[in-house]
């Protein structure tokens, strides 16, 4: 029997194809744009797909010093945060699925409260300050080292964690910290995994951190200079001139090749890991 | 012995009791507590780093609020600096910008809540009607993208889009004839762009809570609305949304308790000093005052305002949904 097609259904795929539309054309038009050659650009026919493929824009965001650094510094940040935040955030969570644990119920209150109360921009920026991390890596590291929500979608995780394994390594004589790190974390490297990458997602976007703990323009990542060049306007005059009269640098396709060299790491390995993500929620989401 | 005191000294008042008793209990509870520290001492070393953590970047900056009490002396630091009372709370309070910013700030939630709540609901709704499974999850995870791009990117592409110089809105507004509007620099214009970014940036990441619930809804409460020949209509307001309802309220709860605490990222990003008169929030303003003028107490004072409003915020909205209805988070 086939189904029929109703009005509805149609009303609702044209909704959904909207959705879809208003959600990827922004990233179509700018690759596009990014990909064509000035002339195209100025006369504004570029729409859906390149015309005059070129990668001058490309080769020229990339030769931009502040952007090569920039991304180094960005992945030294998101490797080294996500591996301080995972191994911190993973035993913390193993630690409070445990009810035996001294005060269990009190660290857990403790955490929980900082959910709905904090210190605030400023208190916190002080302390921070009078640490002394200010301007080194760890000022991308530390402040953020444990997300409450991911600490307690690993504390779920783990309090379902079958005890029958870790018992029989009890029987082997192994400690709670041999159980954890013998037992336990090779069998979960799903939920690791997924709270790696929004650790690692959470990094390589954050503006919030560098913003308020960065001031050596060295030390910036990918986000804080983009936002200079596209945002403040800081373009660097010297690049235009060194293209020569006959190739105008169009500041549009510029600024859009900027944004696509930092947004392309995300973009792609996005499709890979997004079951992993969705996961994640429904996992924090079951009894949060 | 414990046991035989009582009886031996039969004059002991009562207080005299009470008091040995709650003696004894401290002790038993010392002892005990010494024994379940000594037990779970691996547990507890492995909770250890998260512990620092919360300590040193969470409570640690709740007791330096004290700062806002004080007038912040750069060389002598949060605690050493001399005490001035309620100072800069005063001058809050009587700033002509309080009332303005306190409006832009719950405006800007209350938008965000009004129009931004009901959308990933209809989004799941939709894709719930969605037949075809490839085609619906497709559309989701499309719809979800947004979520993993940076607060600057999206920011920038608003600016560039917008742009009143060949941007891509412009361009269509020039192409159907009428002139190019310069919307960044428009007061009247920043909320709607503001909650219009934040629907696009976050509405299908948000979808995925309802997707989950309804897929927890029994199908056998769908069949038995045809047999009694219920409609699309019918079967959505009778088994759909009272199916969801749960994560509906907890979900709502939620955003109006965060009503007050917007994104400080995407409004620093995207307003301007030309539409400081809307767009510039509490937490903006903080940045501004405290950190690059330097009035860190004032900021401080203004951080602490917020902080407890907030509080009391989602506490009485879980203590109104708690006595309407039956769902509350405590």
């Amino acid at each position: 029997m086939r189904r029929k097609v109703g009005p509805f259904t149609i009303v609702n795929t044209i909704i959904l194809l909207m959705v879809v539309v208003v959600t990827l054309y922004p990233f179509i038009y700018m690759a596009a744009v990014s990909l064509s050659s000035s002339t195209y650009v100025l006369k504004g026919e570029v729409g859906l797909y390149p015309k005059g493929f070129t990668l001058d824009m490309y080769k020229l965001v990339l030769k931009d010093p502040r952007i090569s650094q920039a991304y180094l510094n960005t992945i030294v940040y998101v490797t080294l945060g996500t591996a301080v935040a995972l191994t911190v955030t993973s035993m913390g969570a193993y630690a409070l699925s445990k009810r035996e644990m001294f005060f269990s119920k009190g660290f857990t209150l403790l955490i929980i409260f900082t959910m709905f109360f904090s210190g605030g921009m400023i208190p916190t920026f002080l302390v921070v300050k009078s640490y002394g991390i200010m301007d080194t890596v760890w000022a991308m590291v530390l402040p953020g080292a444990v997300s409450t929500w991911n600490l307690l979608v690993m504390r779920t995780f783990f309090s379902a964690f079958p005890s029958e394994l870790e018992e029989s390594g009890r029987i082997d004589g192994l400690t709670e910290l041999g159980i954890f790190f013998r037992i336990v974390f090779p069998l979960s490297k799903a939920v690791f995994a997924t709270i790696g990458l929004f650790y690692a997602v959470g990094l390589w976007n954050n503006f919030m951190l560098p913003l308020l703990y960065l001031r050596d323009p060295d030390m910036f990542p990918l986000q804080v200079v983009l936002r200079n060049i596209v945002l403040a306007g800081q373009t660097n005059s010297a690049e235009a001139t060194s293209v020569g009269a006959d190739n105008m640098i169009v500041e549009e396709s510029l600024k859009f090749a900027t944004i696509m060299v930092s947004t392309v790491p995300i973009l792609l390995v996005y499709p890979f890991l997004q079951k992993y993500f969705v996961k994640g929620v429904l996992i924090g989401a079951v009894k949060g | 012995m414990a046991k035989l005191q009582p009886a031996s000294t039969p004059a002991l008042s009562d207080t005299d009791q009470g008091e040995m008793k709650a003696k004894r209990k401290t002790g038993v509870w010392l002892g005990q507590t010494v024994k379940r520290m000594r037990k779970s001492r691996y547990l507890l070393l492995l909770f250890l780093p998260c512990f620092l953590y919360y300590v040193l970047f969470k409570y640690v900056p709740m007791f330096g609020i004290v700062i806002s009490f004080k007038n912040y002396n750069l060389y002598k630091g949060i605690w050493a600096s001399d005490w001035v009372g309620f100072k800069y709370y005063v001058m809050f309070f009587k700033n002509h910008d309080f009332f303005i910013l306190l409006r832009n700030t719950f405006l800007l939630g209350l938008y965000k809540l009004v129009f931004g709540f009901p959308a990933p609901i209809m989004l799941a709704l939709l894709l719930n009607e969605v037949k075809n499974a490839v085609f619906k999850r497709f559309v989701q995870s499309v719809s979800y993208l947004p979520h993993f791009i940076s607060n600057v990117v999206v920011a920038s592409m608003v600016v560039m889009f917008l742009s009143p110089s060949g941007g891509l809105v412009n361009k269509i507004i020039e192409w159907l004839g009428f002139e190019p509007v310069n919307f960044m620099v428009k007061p009247g214009l920043f909320r709607s762009i503001y909650v219009a970014s934040e629907i696009w940036q976050h509405f299908g990441w948000e979808a995925i809570i309802y997707l989950a619930a309804l897929t927890a809804i029994d199908p056998m409460l769908y069949e038995a609305a045809e047999i009694d020949g219920a409609t699309r209509w019918q079967k959505l307001k009778y088994v759909t949304l009272p199916g969801i309802a749960p994560a509906i309220v907890v979900i709502f709860i939620l955003n109006v308790g965060k009503i007050l605490e917007i994104g400080f990222e995407k409004v620093f990003l995207l307003y301007n000093p030309a539409v400081y008169e809307t767009a510039d929030i509490i937490s903006t303003y903080v940045y501004r005052v405290g950190l690059m003028q330097g009035n860190f107490s004032y900021a401080s004072a203004i951080d602490l305002f917020t902080g407890v409003v907030s509080l009391v915020f989602i506490w009485s909205t879980n203590y109104l949904s708690r006595k309407l209805g039956k769902t509350s988070l405590w």
